[in-house]
């Protein structure tokens, strides 16, 4: 049997009659008065002061400046007399908005009802709690001081890097005394995730940048006539330095900021707490995983670059220079040598360990709150795509020596 | 004594459904000033959504919601404004924002209403943190400091920031250990109590419903099946009111009841 009881409690009948008149203020707003101050006349030498309706915070809200100012200049005036009994309703904030209006302290004349006295005996005996404000410091030594701890911080952050890569060594010395615990399912996920689903928007950048460069480097070869050289110019550049660093820059922006945050996210929900208590090392389940598959895929990714950079290129030259397509083609082998090849896959093995590398630091160090989390994010890109152009760069002097 | 103003929150007909699944059928039900009404139901049976709705964070697919006299698809999306400022809420998880102090947690609901000074602001904050049981020190601790029992209590004072007329609780004390769960219900009763406030709570917790509802109202089979002080309720003979309120569970929270718990049931 359902019968409700509510059928029997009139209170509760929804066909109770509404106002006609659309009504969108809460009821008892419209009844309820402002809050008011009024001079009630003389009583010797004191004059009165009355409050009168609601001195609530929603009340107040509405001309609490106002109300304010007259609070102070009455108290100001020793001889008044104050009269809370008109008061229709009191709360917290009129109680300290009146507390601090009088200086901290009940006023002598004062005529209050008891059931408000509760407020005020709570507030007696508070301190002032002005908001701390930061003192002025010596500036200077302000900024030596910031210089030093953000070096200590680095240099931590270096240590802690070097740690986990560590790690990652050992690990792998486990993996390969225990074939059957390769983590093939997660590397596989990583290179689809962070190689394959990528490829469209690198052929479309690559494509871009090749075509960009073919025709700034094409305007200036042409006034040496040395129009052909392009091939070279672009073969060599997009092949050894656009392709991979361009990969990179992208991959870091676009995997490594999610790594970071998937990282971040599954620490805040005690993740990977929980991997370890079930006896899972989450850096080889987690970390090494997707510094494989970024090792992985980055030079794939990267030759896929510079694949679409020069025909990208090839495309420009032959509308701007009039370089065809089968010579541009034909050349291409002729002109860039076999090692440039391998500088550009080395270069996308080393980018992509790095990116997994730093993203997976950042989203370890990500503390519990949103904030963290974005700041961490932002973080780990910059510090990714910065320590790809560092190496970049490392290689660029290294190879000269080496005169290849 | 139906004069609008007994009764805060007024539910008519309200249906939901999540696509081809009907979670509400046309049901009614009244919030009284004053009183706690607790809302309790299975899982999966709308409690939370019927609370969402009550907050105009949902909107039913048909029925009407009065909150204070007012109706709330009625509302221009500024007045919805004006009306949240009488009601609180208190969320399951506390819902604090991480990357504020508990007192800014609590300052942000002054500072929206752009009147009062930052020191008044700072100062009523801190008096509130102090209400729920917090020291002035935890208002500078940010939210990850805080172990669960202070989450809900800095949350609650946030939802007192504005001291409402109407708080939602929504399972006020899940995931609390017993004592601070105890420590939690006083809280909430001598609150309820000192600023006069009507309660709108979603609970599972028997001994919080025990010790805390003026009122429950039982949701099963899509329906509002009763709405009754817990001594009735608990004699309503509908197959949920047995199992949740008179399994062992249920008998151990409401043997504080006395000799109004019915003892026969075969």
């Amino acid at each position: 049997m359902n019968r409700t009881i509510d059928d029997q409690h009139p209170s509760i009948n929804p066909t109770s009659k509404q106002p006609a008149a659309l009504v969108t203020q809460p009821d008892n707003d419209i009844a309820r008065s402002a809050p008011e101050l009024q001079l009630t006349g003389h009583a010797g030498d004191l004059h009165g002061v009355a409050l009168s309706g609601q001195w609530t915070t929603l009340g107040l809200a509405r001309r609490v400046s106002g109300l304010k100012a007259e609070l102070a200049r009455h108290s100001a005036d020793p001889d008044v007399w104050w009269d809370l009994s008109r008061l229709e309703n009191l709360d917290q904030t009129g109680a300290l908005l009146l507390w601090r209006a009088w200086g901290r302290v009940l006023p002598k004349n004062l005529g209050i009802p008891a059931r408000l006295c509760a407020y005020f005996t709570r507030l007696s005996g508070k301190p002032a709690q002005a908001r701390e404000r930061r003192e002025a410091g010596r500036r200077i030594l302000r900024a030596v001081e910031h210089l030093g701890r953000g070096l200590i911080d680095v240099l931590a952050q270096l240590c802690e890097v070097v740690r986990l890569i560590g790690h990652l060594l050992l690990d792998l010395a486990d993996l390969v005394q225990r074939p059957v615990s390769w983590p093939v399912r997660e590397i596989s996920a990583g290179v689809f995730r962070a190689g394959a689903q990528a490829m469209g928007i690198l052929a479309l950048v690559g494509f871009l940048i090749g075509v960009v460069l073919s025709y700034l480097s094409g305007d200036q070869l042409r006034r040496f006539g040395a129009d052909v050289y392009v091939v070279n110019l672009l073969g060599i550049g997009c092949v050894r330095e656009i392709g991979p660093l361009l990969a990179a820059i992208l991959v870091a922006g676009r995997s490594g900021s999610s790594i970071t945050a998937q990282l971040g996210v599954m620490r805040l929900n005690q993740e990977i707490d929980a991997l370890t208590t079930i006896g899972i090392a989450y850096t080889q389940r987690l970390i090494l995983p997707k510094v494989l598959a970024l090792a992985l895929s980055q030079p794939l990714v990267g030759l896929w670059t510079s694949g679409a950079a020069l025909a990208g290129g090839m495309v420009a030259a032959h509308l701007s220079l009039g370089v065809g397509y089968t010579y541009f083609l034909d050349a291409i082998p002729g002109v860039v040598p076999i090692a440039n090849y391998w500088i550009g896959l080395g270069k996308g093995v080393l980018f992509g360990a790095i990116i997994a590398l730093v993203a997976c630091h950042f989203g370890l160090r990500i503390k519990p709150n949103t904030e963290s989390l974005g700041a961490g994010t932002t973080r780990s890109v910059v510090a990714a795509i910065s320590c790809v152009l560092v190496a970049d760069a490392v290689f660029a002097v290294l190879f000269s020596h080496v005169g290849i | 004594m139906d004069s609008p103003a007994e009764t805060v929150i007024r539910l008519t007909g309200i249906t939901t459904r999540f696509g081809a699944h009907v979670v509400h059928r046309e049901v009614d039900l009244s919030v009284l000033r004053g009183e706690v009404l607790c809302i309790v139901g299975g899982s999966g049976s709308g409690k939370t959504t019927l609370l969402r709705e009550m907050l105009g964070l949902d909107a039913p697919d048909a029925g009407k919601i009065e909150v204070l006299g007012v109706t709330l698809s009625e509302l221009s999306a500024k007045e919805l404004v004006e009306l949240r400022r009488h009601s609180g809420v208190l969320f399951q998880q506390g819902a604090l924002f991480s990357a504020l102090t508990v007192a800014e947690n609590v300052e942000l609901p002054l500072r929206e209403l752009h009147t009062f000074d930052d020191d008044l602001i700072h100062e009523l904050a801190l008096l509130r943190i102090e209400m729920v049981g917090l020291s002035r020190d935890d208002g500078s601790k940010m939210p990850a400091e805080l172990s669960g029992g202070m989450i809900k209590r800095a949350a609650l004072a946030r939802a007192l920031a504005l001291e409402p007329r109407i708080v939602f609780l929504d399972e006020p004390t899940a995931g609390l250990d017993p004592e601070s769960s105890e420590g939690f219900v006083q809280l909430i009763r001598e609150l309820h109590q000192e600023l006069k406030l009507s309660v709108v709570m979603v609970t599972h917790d028997l001994d919080t419903l025990a010790a805390l509802s003026n009122r429950i109202a039982v949701i099963a089979d899509q329906r509002v099946i009763v709405v009754a002080p817990i001594r009735d309720v608990i004699q309503v003979a509908h197959p949920f009111i047995q199992s949740y309120f008179l399994g062992g569970r249920g008998r151990r929270a409401l043997s504080g009841l006395g000799d109004a718990a019915p003892v026969t049931i075969e």
